[in-house]
């Protein structure tokens, strides 16, 4: 496979053909909160939802997003005491100032009253460990930006309550099938990994940091999970 | 001129813009999400772009003035312009915003501040473009005509 040509990589497998209808109800339109910084992506977005006929709530940031979900991003209890309009999927930017999509990826993941919502990430950098990281924490796809019109069709096959039981055959699979490109890619990708997501590396800018805030280790786009610096910032937020 | 023959100049304006380089693919998209009920969609988006690069713009050039410059902060406004360039399709600039962002990484102050004057360049360059060809598709709707869909077979 030509690693130049592959522009998304799911968690498992879907097949978009047999699914007609939209859940919840087929009266309903799926409603999808779409998480990006940027003025412009926004826009696109929002309209390459709607077109495809989602219902769309766009939001600037991964704190706006949690917010609007009913979780506040200080607490850690979960409960809902926020606006909490049902949210069937949410895409978010991964590179993003203050909570990246990755932390919001995993504030979701870690909500027993969100978790079940299926996120997807859009990045505008193909990086191997940031891909491997969020289909770990759960998210359903990484699409590499720009989001096409065939991207956002593909979501609609997120939406089913009961995709998790049926494709839990075609998961473990599919998880072994990452496992093998992954590695294929990294014996290619070892003298030239993007130092950008290396903490380690030799001192080079971060692929998106911001220096308006300070960084922190979790939410930088430059952490990278294996540190344990990382891990020990992942644990004190932990609920 | 006649609204067949300001039809035709459109084309092939547009596919010139193609060939050169200024657009890509992704403006193919944009032009998908256009209709009747999103008439002016395309026209929306690109402005948008380019009112929100302006201020970009003048934040990267007082970056690249300060006495000890942050190239993480110059980066992450490279970062910034070059995804939201490569959103709307044009990809002369995204281009010049990559070979800029490498120059980040070595902190290489004088190559930036060369990579920042090609990006402004192309950056006015594909402003111009957009508007030419925003102008002749608004003659042809007061003429009467209909926007050709943009053909790709050919280039």
């Amino acid at each position: 496979m030509d690693r130049d040509d592959v522009v998304s990589w799911q968690r498992r497998t879907h097949d978009v053909d047999a699914f007609d209808s939209l859940h919840p109800s087929d009266t309903e339109e799926a409603h999808v909160l779409a998480v990006d910084d940027s003025l412009v992506d926004r826009k696109v977005i929002e309209r390459l939802l709607r077109i495809s006929s989602f219902r769309v709530t766009t939001v600037e940031s991964g704190s706006r997003a949690l917010q609007f979900l009913g979780l506040d991003e200080d607490k850690s209890s979960g409960h809902f005491d926020g606006l909490n309009l049902k949210v069937d999927l949410i895409i978010t930017d991964y590179c993003m100032p203050g909570m990246s999509g990755y932390d919001l990826l995993k504030r979701v993941k870690e909500s027993s009253a969100l978790r079940e919502i299926p996120v997807v990430i859009m990045s505008s950098e193909k990086v191997l460990a940031r891909i491997d990281r969020c289909l770990e924490e759960g998210a359903e796809e990484f699409i590499v930006k720009p989001v096409k019109l065939s991207d956002v069709k593909r979501l609609k096959a997120y939406m089913r309550r009961d995709s998790r039981e049926s494709n839990k055959s075609e998961t473990g699979n599919r998880a072994n099938a990452n496992r093998k490109l992954r590695e294929e890619e990294e014996e290619e990708e070892d003298n030239n990994y993007d130092e950008s997501d290396l903490s380690a590396s030799s001192p080079s800018p971060p692929a998106c940091s911001v220096s308006s805030s300070p960084p922190s280790t979790s939410s930088s786009c430059s952490s990278f999970p294996s540190s344990a610096a990382a891990l020990a910032a992942m644990d004190e937020r932990r609920l | 001129m006649e609204v067949g023959q300001m039809q035709r100049r459109l084309v092939e304006f547009t596919k010139s813009l193609f060939v050169e380089g200024f657009l890509d693919g992704q403006f193919l998209q944009l032009q998908q999400l256009q209709d009747d009920s999103n008439p002016d969609f395309v026209v929306e988006v690109v402005s948008l772009f380019f009112q929100d690069s302006e201020k970009l713009l003048n934040d990267l050039t007082s970056a690249l003035e300060q006495q000890d410059v942050d190239f993480k902060k110059v980066d992450a406004h490279v970062h910034q312009l070059k995804g939201s360039s490569s959103s709307i399709g044009a990809q002369r600039v995204k281009n010049a915003c990559v070979v800029f962002r490498s120059f980040c990484e070595e902190q290489n102050l004088q190559e930036c501040m060369r990579c920042l004057q090609l990006v402004k360049q192309e950056f006015y360059l594909a402003k111009n473009k957009f508007e030419t060809l925003f102008t002749m598709e608004q003659q042809i709707v007061a003429a009467g005509g209909s926007i050709p869909a943009t053909e790709i077979t050919s280039f």
